[in-house]
């Protein structure tokens, strides 16, 4: 396969990844705020953060500016209208690549959101339209597997995605525990505690699940423990390693290069760490040092990705 | 001098509905001789025609509309909105030709072809047809198309054109012409093979009962002749399809002949030459390209050699095709055999190399570095149709009758400041063909371009892109110009 291919499908990838959290995390909060106004600029503060997004300025609309920001802004490059325009652009330059059902629901998707704004949806219900932003990209990833031949295009696709889900992932628990445990003060208001844990499940579409394996009796160690470690949950860190482990051993085995062992080292001890790391022992560290180096390790597995598979040195090619 | 559309209406037949606008003229036409008997051929189409109701006609042609636009099968306008992707105009009923007039083509087109590769051969080797004087030296060396690159390189089996896409025009007398050979990049074989596919779905009784000469093996016939073009020791060679890229006008061309062929689609960037060797840049590391079948013009090619702005090429790839390492079909610097001033010359051309005279005819054209030639475009420039010469795709042209006097005084003004850059002709009356429009059948002006291709032998797929100018009384057969296409049945019998 050519390497501009799998570059392409890599990041339509993980474009449509990124879609699909910015606009379940807008919808949560959103929706929380519906219910504890009160605390809007310690909720917005941490989404902006969990986005890696400059503040905006806070004020009386704030929720709506958010809103209009994440979603139709096509001057900001993470919301919703232009990372779903960057995913089709990508799908664009291999059509021939990926079937004709993925295209046709990609540009579906791309044109209806296109097509709306946030005056139409601000009163409509947003969450109506953030609901059928997370169903068309899941629609895609399903007709995706369900067309498309499971060969080396459609791995890297894999890896797109869970690299992705693992950096937001991260980055998610990074904000909500930082701030969440490490306040000085312990929480005088319950409920606000019990629904900024919930809030941080949902976000990662794991409430559900979550309350199947512990119940609804919320502790954050077990959040932790639910999101970093779990072996079943397709939104934990440990899962999305495994997948991202297993589709790069894939492609090594389809284009037989011979010098990927440092992808493969570099995935395999990402998946290793979390398949044995306990976590008490992390929370007895610091969680903040331990999602930084898991980001790390995921950047040190997008540049050896590069460098065997893409934009590797000719020099290197032509001796190998 | 022959007007198309000012039909003799004091002898016109009157024909039965759904024809009952069909009005004959001076032009040939495909389906009726004069008086309003069908031809021979179309004797049963035409029966048909009678019997089918517009209803079933009409659900037909939707049918074949939707099936364009699933597949996808669209080209791009330039200028206007920011690349306007467009269905091309597809009619429903199919273009005739007899198994005798494909002959005819067949040889032509066969002759034609050999005759201009000789001559390329020669003019980027000895040039013995510019030192004979056959072919005023001049003429060549101004052409923009002419490559000094080229000169003395040998090329491999001395194969410049391998795969040609020349238009041919029907005259009132129903014998076929040479209006432009394309000699550089040709593009429409995708329509012919997707015109007969939806013609097959659409129309299968009306198709099985006509016994028309296949034209499906084209994919492979291309992949043989780009074989055909590697390097001596690459035994199993690598052959690519270089496009410029989603925005171009072909793409969807593209993109369906290297699926037809099973080939990698690339595009410049994917493509790198190390010590003149091109290589394409795969995620199993680097792989040794052999043949470049490249649907990029010459200039945007390789930027170290030619345009030093074009970021669609390969650095180094002039090198590598030098030192033989790498072919490409076509080869550099074919335009010149298609220059529409050296067009004048092709007869000559053939008599040249073959020592035959020219089957398929050109069409008179008068070349305006002659200064009678220039006295008389001048002063004729309502009745003439005048052509730059490098341009195709029917931009660059004044259609004299057709032109408003702010038209003619801009192409008078271009002429004088640069005589050599046109051409003229007459204006002609292309043959006309039925085609089903608003639920009436009707005669348009149409053409007829076969793609040749030149492998170790020549070899045309019978059949061709039938272009039609869609709008009434209208010349202009190109897809940017309001033009559309038909399905072209060249039969096995006569």
């Amino acid at each position: 396969m050519l390497s501009r291919v799998a570059d392409s499908l890599y990041w339509m990838s993980r474009y449509l990844e990124r879609a699909e959290h910015t606009a379940r995390l807008l919808d949560v909060n959103l929706n929380q705020m519906l219910e504890s106004a009160q605390y809007a600029d310690l909720r917005w503060e941490r989404l902006y953060r969990s986005l890696r997004i400059p503040a905006l300025e806070s004020g009386a609309d704030e929720a709506y500016r958010v809103t209009q920001y994440l979603t139709f802004d096509t001057a900001n490059s993470a919301s919703i209208v232009s990372c779903l325009a960057s995913a089709r652009e990508n799908a664009r330059q291999v059509r021939e690549q990926i079937s004709s059902e993925m295209w046709e629901q990609l540009n579906r998707l791309y044109l209806r959101v296109k097509r709306t704004s946030v005056e139409a949806i601000w009163h409509a219900q947003p969450h109506v339209f953030l609901a059928g932003v997370k169903d068309g990209i899941q629609l895609f990833q399903g007709v995706t597997d369900a067309t498309m031949n499971h060969s080396e295009g459609w791995h890297f696709i894999r890896v797109g995605c869970y690299m992705e889900r693992t950096s937001q992932t991260a980055t998610l628990l990074d904000v909500h525990f930082h701030s969440l445990l490490e306040i000085q003060e312990p929480f005088t208001n319950a409920s606000l505690d019990y629904m900024s844990w919930v809030g941080l499940l949902r976000s990662c579409a794991a409430f559900e699940a979550f309350c199947k394996v512990y119940t609804a009796n919320i502790q954050p160690e077990r959040i932790a423990e639910f999101l970093l470690l779990n072996a079943e949950s397709p939104r934990s860190l440990r899962f999305a390693a495994t997948m991202m482990q297993n589709a790069l051993q894939s492609i090594t085995k389809i284009t037989t290069v011979r010098n990927a062992g440092r992808v493969e080292r570099l995935a395999g001890r990402l998946r290793a760490s979390l398949d044995y790391d306990q976590i008490d022992e992390i929370l007895g560290g610091s969680m903040h040092s331990y999602l930084e180096n898991i980001q790390f390790q995921c950047r040190q597995i997008n540049e050896a990705l590069y460098q065997v598979y893409i934009t590797y040195p000719i020099d290197v090619a032509l001796t190998s | 001098m022959i007007r198309s559309d000012r039909s003799d209406t004091s002898e016109q037949p009157t024909l039965p509905p759904p024809f009952s606008n069909y009005h004959l003229d001076i032009a040939y036409d495909e389906m009726f001789r004069e008086g309003g008997m069908a031809r021979l051929p179309y004797q049963e189409l035409y029966q048909r025609l009678l019997e089918l109701s517009m209803d079933t006609l009409h659900q037909r042609q939707q049918a074949a509309d939707v099936a364009f636009l699933n597949q996808g099968i669209t080209f791009t306008v330039y200028g206007g909105d920011e690349g306007t992707e467009r269905i091309w105009p597809y009619d429903l009923l199919p273009r005739i030709i007899t198994s005798g007039e494909w002959e005819v083509i067949e040889r032509g087109l066969t002759q034609r072809i050999t005759a201009l590769n000789l001559f390329l051969k020669d003019i980027y080797h000895e040039g013995r047809i510019l030192n004979e004087g056959i072919v005023p030296r001049a003429l060549v060396y101004s052409c923009k198309h002419y490559r000094r690159e080229m000169q003395g390189l040998n090329v491999p089996h001395d194969t410049y054109i391998s795969i040609v896409g020349s238009d041919l025009i029907r005259l009132p007398d129903g014998a076929f012409a040479v209006l432009e050979d394309n000699l550089r990049v040709p593009s429409g074989v995708s329509y012919m093979l997707a015109n007969r596919q939806v013609m097959k779905n659409v129309f299968p009784a009306l198709f099985g009962s006509y016994d028309v000469r296949p034209i499906d093996h084209y994919g492979q016939a291309l992949l043989n002749t780009l074989a055909s073009l590697a390097p001596l020791m690459r035994p199993d060679p690598t052959i690519v399809l270089l496009t410029p890229g989603v925005y171009n006008s072909a793409y969807f061309e593209h993109t369906f002949l290297a699926r037809q062929m099973g080939i990698e689609l690339v595009e410049g960037r994917d493509l790198l030459v190390h010590d003149n060797i091109v290589y394409m840049r795969t995620t199993g590391g680097l792989r040794r390209v052999d043949v470049i079948y490249r649907r990029i013009d010459d200039d945007f090619l390789d930027p170290l050699a030619f345009r030093h702005d074009s970021t669609l090429g390969v650095p180094g790839l002039l090198n590598a095709y030098r030192a033989g390492n790498v072919s490409l079909a076509n080869a550099i610097g074919t335009g010149i055999a298609d220059d529409k001033a050296l067009y004048a010359y092709v007869p000559a051309i053939i008599r040249y190399y073959l020592g035959e005279e020219a089957i398929l005819p050109n069409v008179e054209t008068y070349l305006l570095t002659d200064d009678s030639h220039l006295h008389y475009t001048l002063e004729h420039l309502d009745e003439l149709v005048v052509k730059a010469v490098g341009e195709s795709g029917g931009y660059g042209m004044l259609i004299g009758p057709y032109s408003t006097a702010v038209q003619r005084e801009e192409f008078r003004r271009a002429i004088l400041a640069n005589p050599r850059n046109y051409i003229a002709q007459p204006t002609l009356a292309l043959s006309r063909a039925p085609c089903f429009l608003d639920g009436q059948i009707e005669p348009r002006h149409v053409d007829l371009r076969p793609f040749i291709l030149n492998g170790d032998r020549v070899t045309i797929v019978p059949g061709g892109l039938t272009r039609v100018a869609l709008r009434r009384g209208s010349l202009i057969v190109n897809s940017s110009q309001g033009g559309g296409s038909k399905d072209t049945w060249v039969l096995q019998h006569e």
